[in-house]
């Protein structure tokens, strides 16, 4: 998910479901490979340096693609052609490799690293946290001034990040030197965790789109040629995407990605939480609209026959703010019909992400299922 | 024995203040060996008796160390959310996104985390700045309905960081404050089993001094010491605390002394000649006030007890990434070793305030 301004407060209340995550059936579980999952949450690419997941991503396809390789900004392309000769039609799915973290910017004489955040990190979400810097996962910490030295509204005031500092231990500049340099990437230390019916992971967002992604390329080839784009600097701005949507030039596009779920109640009990943008425990979530792209609504429509059909749970995610990679590619070349499909995830871009299980096997299967019975029909207007 | 170890089995218990049970039951495996008598009070603090070579009865030096940590409580489940208030002195600040361990109703720990709300569904008065600990959820990633079985209105919530080492010695870990002063008290214990000590030298691991040096105050009455040394940390040096740098102690510069109202000079003099005798690092910690450590409670105790703080310089007090140096904590128990094996039958006669 890229960043997306702050919802505007609810002006009216609406009928909307209570807040819902009643229990759905249990997901179909011969998908949702987590040891994948978890590889792949754990390891640290921030946007523009996607390096870690490109190899476990190049690693996992390698056996399940006829053609794959790496374009000029570090995209994953790989292509898996049609079960017949015949299938001539291209299909992208696209999900982005990049997660939002931390460049070090500057390293001081107290061996205290400054740094500027990559994508989009709320400050409130960082003091008191252990964070991993550069490639060697160096262990750091962003600290904080003690309560007990501080007036009541410091107390209250939320520290802004260029005023935060990681520690690593060291106490000067030239010990700092030797273990950090200057543009090394730093994420949340999180490890990839399953909690209950829950998975918790510091770059679910997106992750789960790229695990997702990889299980579509493991299974037999489709009646199309399968164009799977694992993409890099969708958290700064879609980029990877434009270029892939440009080299794949398909019929349509199914974006994967996670999409922020704030199915919190309200600190009013009288009042109801009417954006909630999209729900825990509801299956995948499909996209109308978001700030960056209006769906096709007929790959739209197709989606909800197909989750339909299959019994699969849906939720279609409210439309407003936020976008996914689907926002460069279905202007890529002339344009092309492009739909995305999230699983709904709590604390996006904070320490650690929180999804159910089951939605992410159900888009797995609602994905699995559309691909096995696309046609170009489907886009007959 | 090995003080890294140890200090990170500290770190890695719960042990809310009023809930210390986790963390007293290993102190007292870590500290059952080296004393000769053992026993609980009635509010859940640990004395630890190592008897003296003196003629009884001996003169009793109290080393007292709390041993309860900072947390979260239960007050409210909604759905499958957690509302919560403070245990002792939460820094808001660092709460959201914050890994935390729900201790459930089943004697069953739920993983958890700390979550803020956004901005539309906050209290109109909490839209801006810090969101108090009140207004942010707990989210153990359950179900509603698994929730309300396994999660009760007063559960208390630990958080989860687990204790890490950094560079240069450094390590970090919650409940650092004051699980550390409890290692360096295991470190004086240790290294009295070589070091002959006329005095009886009771350990202490107090409970509630978070919310009110509680067991300090009980302890302190029974036991009526005739020396009482508060173990505790103090703020070290770092780059969140320039402005402090006046109130704050640089890592690795040994144990700070206390010095102020609290602290009956003469004790604090036989202290520091101790550390110049032993040519051990340590520095001198201004307490103007209220030191902000058990010896407060301690001081006033029965008729009145000459009481002294040895603190240990800690980055991020009252946050899970609480840093110190290990050689900190080895210094602060030779420290107190050494202090304790050189009191003599009749030093209290000699102790005077000027």
């Amino acid at each position: 998910m890229a960043t997306q301004p702050k919802p505007k407060p609810a002006r009216k209340k609406t009928l909307a479901r209570q807040a819902a995550n009643a229990p759905t059936k249990p997901a179909d579980t011969s998908v949702g490979d987590l040891t994948l999952l978890r590889e792949l949450s754990n390891a640290v690419a921030v946007s523009g340096d996607e390096g870690a997941i490109r190899k476990i991503v190049l690693d996992a396809i390698q056996d399940h693609a006829d053609e794959v390789k790496v374009d000029a900004l570090g995209n994953v392309l790989a292509v898996k052609k049609a079960r017949n000769a015949g299938g001539r039609d291209r299909v992208l799915v696209a999900a982005h490799m990049d997660e939002v973290g931390l460049m070090i910017t500057d390293i001081e004489s107290d061996g205290a690293l400054r740094f500027e955040i990559v994508g989009g990190i709320a400050d409130t979400v960082l003091l008191g946290k252990t964070v991993l810097v550069g490639a060697k996962r160096l262990l750091g910490l962003i600290g904080a001034a003690p309560v007990h030295l501080l007036s009541d509204d410091r107390r209250g005031s939320v520290i802004k990040s260029n005023q935060m500092r990681i520690e690593l231990g060291v106490t000067s500049g030239e010990a700092a030197k030797k273990l950090v340099k200057i543009g090394d990437r730093a994420t949340f230390a999180t490890e990839f965790a399953e909690v209950g019916p829950s998975l918790r992971g510091k770059a679910l967002d997106d992750r789960i789109g790229c695990a997702t992604l990889i299980e579509l390329l493991r299974g037999p080839a489709y009646a199309f040629e399968l164009h799977a784009a694992f993409t890099v600097q969708e958290e700064v701005g879609l980029r990877g995407a434009r270029v892939a949507g440009h080299a794949a030039d398909p019929a349509c596009a199914f974006v994967l990605d996670c999409t922020p779920a704030y199915d919190f109640p309200h600190a009013d009990a009288q009042r109801e939480n009417t954006q909630y943008n999209s729900r825990l425990g509801l299956g995948p979530a499909i996209y109308v609209a978001d700030r960056a792209t209006i769906s096709d609504e007929r790959l739209v429509r197709y989606l909800k026959q197909t989750a339909e059909s299959a019994g699969i749970p849906y939720q279609y995610r409210q439309p407003g703010g936020g976008g996914t990679d689907a926002g460069a590619i279905h202007l890529a070349r002339g344009g092309v019909p492009s739909v995305s499909v999230s699983v709904p995830g709590r604390y996006l871009h904070t320490p650690a992400a929180l999804v159910r299980a089951d939605d992410w096997r159900n888009s797995i299967h609602l994905m699995r299922r559309a691909l096995e019975n696309w046609t170009s029909k489907v886009l007959k207007r | 024995m090995d003080t890294l170890t140890h200090l990170k089995e500290l770190c890695s218990a719960p042990g809310l203040s009023g809930y210390e049970n986790p963390v007293r039951e290993i102190i007292r495996a870590a500290w059952a060996p080296l004393t000769d008598e053992i026993r609980v009070d009635a509010l859940g603090s640990l004395w630890a008796t190592k008897h003296g070579t003196g003629k009884a009865p001996r003169p009793k030096l109290m080393l007292a160390a709390h041993m309860d940590a900072i947390g979260l409580m239960v007050t409210q489940i909604e759905g499958e959310f957690l509302r919560v208030i403070s245990v002792g002195g939460i820094d808001a600040r660092v709460m959201p996104g914050q890994l935390v361990t729900v201790h459930g109703a089943q004697a069953e720990d739920l993983p958890g985390l700390v979550a803020q709300p956004p901005v539309f569904l906050l209290p109109k008065a909490n839209r801006d700045g810090v969101v108090p600990v009140t207004e942010l959820l707990v989210d153990v990633g359950l179900s509603a309905e698994a929730v309300a079985q396994r999660v009760r209105v007063g559960d208390v919530v630990s958080f989860a960081q687990q204790p890490q080492e950094l560079q240069n010695g450094a390590v970090m870990a919650k409940s650092m404050d004051n699980r550390s002063s409890v290692a360096a008290v295991t470190v004086c214990l240790d290294a009295l089993r070589h070091l002959p000590h006329v005095w009886d030298v009771i350990a202490v691991a107090t409970v509630q001094e978070e919310v009110g040096l509680k067991g300090a105050r009980t302890s302190a009455y029974a036991l009526e010491p005739d020396l009482a040394i508060a173990i505790d940390v103090t703020h070290g040096d770092g780059p969140n605390v320039k402005e402090f740098s006046h109130l704050t102690a640089k890592l690795d510069s040994g144990p700070a002394l206390g010095l102020g109202p609290n602290i009956h000079t003469g004790l604090f003099n036989a202290v520091k000649a101790t550390a110049e005798k032993l040519e051990l690092p340590h520095t001198i910690e201004v307490m103007p006030q209220h030191s902000g450590t058990d010896a407060f409670a301690i001081q006033i105790a029965q008729a009145g007890i000459p009481t002294m703080v040895v603190s240990l310089p800690l980055r991020n007090m009252h946050t899970p990434v609480e840093m110190l140096m290990l050689k900190d904590v080895n210094r602060a128990g030779r420290l107190l070793a050494e202090f304790a094996a050189g009191l003599s039958a009749d030093f209290m006669s000699s102790l005077t305030l000027d």
